[in-house]
């Protein structure tokens, strides 16, 4: 599904690359947290998943496709195969839930008739039957980070991707959007999870991935957040 | 594609920005009527030259009694010159009709240009010369009689009515050139006035762009709501333009110009109708381009 093969990512602006010849795989189907302090390489990490940065070495193969050979035009029909989540959510505030998530459809040319036979399908699955017509400032931040799930949800994805999508959530809202993600990981969705929420990962037993100055220090099935060190 | 969605998108977008959409349609109008100005006055130009040299004529004036020319040193002009010039100007492959007028022509023809005017009374048939008027099949070509009757016995002098023409095209030209130079620069600003816009709406947008290349939209769809804003002001921009030629051509030229300037001849309404579509590509075209070229700088992949 992924795999990053001596993967270096220089930043123009800083003197010490943000990921250090890393090698990680991670199967279909798989949910992977990825953990480590603010500027150990997480974002990196997810940014060349979703090919919005490029390596200035090794290959980043995702969806069985190499990114360094995929041509610029291709890439859109890379990102409708993996959903994204933010800490941010990213919500249109001028539109509603339903507008919303369907936007995202509409953008990448869906017939509107099937756009409106999907939409109030996801919105029931992330648990916001009856919200469909509010905004955005209108919904708890932990209903929002589900209209942010069910957006990338909508188009059925290969791989979601999370950054840190329960930064801005206190921890029983927090979860809530953890058993949501767990619910569609069972769907054969991999999930790739960056977070600081030691909480949560300690809670899920999933696979740890922990970066640290742009290296992998550990790489740990059913793993816990802060190991035994 | 979703022509619905992608509309919408642009209605939006110009309504957001709607003084900035103003903006760039009033520049677009003003410099692309300047332009359309500039091809109107070239067209007047051709219109006029096509009228004008099938009439002008090469006058060769002979001598007189009193003129002081070298070639007149023998005092008038004899018959036997006269016919010798005359056979002369007949046997120039380029001289298509050759008419000869006596004083009293020509007086006949003064008094009748000049009938409302004192002037008329004070001449008198022998103060004016007798002439061949020459009528060439290429308008151009009068080097040719001058050289063969310049300076010979009888001449006093050789005179191209399109040398006067010229000296009034001159001035239409100088007219053209002005309007087509502030024309372009007016393109220019409006150009810069576009991509500034197309800059703006993207910046104002960057939150829905952001989204939609997160979620896999092409890059077309991307950029077609703001290519399609700039191509509609552009167009707007184009339509006031054609609508004011239009107007120059019909109050101006046509309520004003014609009806005190009979003698001559005005361009029709065939210049305008070439000018039009000419003005229209040229405002889409142009938006398309600046938008087109901002939005590469502001709206990676």
């Amino acid at each position: 599904m992924i795999r990053l093969d001596h993967v270096t990512k220089q930043y123009a602006t800083q003197n010490r690359p943000a990921l250090d010849d890393v090698s990680v795989e991670i199967e279909k189907g798989e949910f992977a947290f990825l953990v480590g302090s603010s500027g150990s390489g997480k974002s990196t990490f997810l940014r060349l998943i979703m090919r919005e940065e490029r390596p200035q070495s090794g290959t980043v193969t995702v969806l069985g496709k190499d990114l360094a050979k995929l041509s610029n035009w291709k890439v859109p029909a890379l990102r409708r195969q993996i959903g994204a989540v933010f800490q941010d959510f990213r919500l249109l505030p001028n539109k509603t839930v339903a507008q919303n998530v369907a936007f995202a459809l509409e953008v990448i040319g869906k017939p509107s008739r099937s756009i409106q036979a999907v939409v109030p399908e996801v919105l029931d699955l992330v648990g916001l039957k009856g919200k469909e017509e509010r905004f955005p400032d209108q919904l708890s931040g932990g209903e929002q980070q589900r209209v942010a799930i069910a957006r990338a949800f909508v188009n059925r994805p290969l791989l979601l991707i999370a950054d840190e999508p329960t930064g801005n959530l206190d921890p029983t809202t927090s979860v809530g959007i953890m058993k949501l993600l767990d619910r569609i990981n069972r769907t054969g969705t991999t999930v790739v999870m960056a977070t600081h929420d030691a909480a949560i990962v300690d809670q899920m037993r999933k696979r740890v991935i922990e970066l640290e100055g742009g290296h992998v220090v550990r790489d740990q099935s059913r793993g816990v957040y802060g190991y035994a060190r | 594609m979703r022509a619905q969605f992608v509309m919408s998108e642009v209605g939006i977008g110009l309504r957001r920005n709607l003084t900035m959409t103003v903006a760039v349609i009033v520049t677009v109008a003003i410099s692309l009527a300047l332009f359309g100005a500039g091809l109107l006055i070239r067209a007047q130009v051709e219109t006029m030259k096509d009228f004008w040299y099938d009439r002008v004529e090469v006058s060769v004036f002979l001598c007189g009694p009193d003129s002081v020319t070298p070639s007149c040193s023998g005092g008038a002009v004899t018959e036997q010159q006269r016919d010798e010039i005359e056979d002369v100007l007949r046997a120039l492959p380029q001289v298509d009709t050759v008419f000869y007028e006596s004083k009293e022509e020509a007086y006949e023809r003064f008094k009748e240009q000049f009938k409302d005017s004192a002037i008329a009374d004070n001449v008198t048939a022998d103060a004016l010369p007798e002439s061949f008027r020459v009528k060439l099949t290429d308008p151009t070509k009068y080097d040719v009689v001058a050289t063969a009757v310049e300076g010979k016995p009888g001449v006093e002098q050789v005179q191209d009515q399109r040398a006067i023409l010229d000296r009034f095209f001159q001035v239409l030209n100088g007219f053209q050139v002005a309007a087509l130079f502030i024309a372009l620069v007016q393109i220019l600003a409006a150009a810069l006035l576009i991509s500034n816009t197309i800059r703006v709406a993207a910046f104002s947008r960057r939150r829905e762009t952001g989204i939609m290349r997160l979620v896999g939209a092409s890059n077309f769809y991307i950029q077609l709501p703001f290519l399609l804003e700039g191509a509609i002001a552009g167009l707007i921009g184009a339509i006031l333009a054609c609508a004011s030629i239009i107007g120059i051509k019909k109050f101006f030229v046509e309520d004003r110009l014609e009806p005190s300037f009979q003698f001559t001849a005005f361009i029709g309404w065939d210049a305008v109708w070439v000018v039009v579509p000419i003005l229209l590509l040229a405002g889409v075209g142009l938006s398309a381009l600046a938008s087109f070229l901002t939005l590469r700088r502001y709206l990676r992949v």
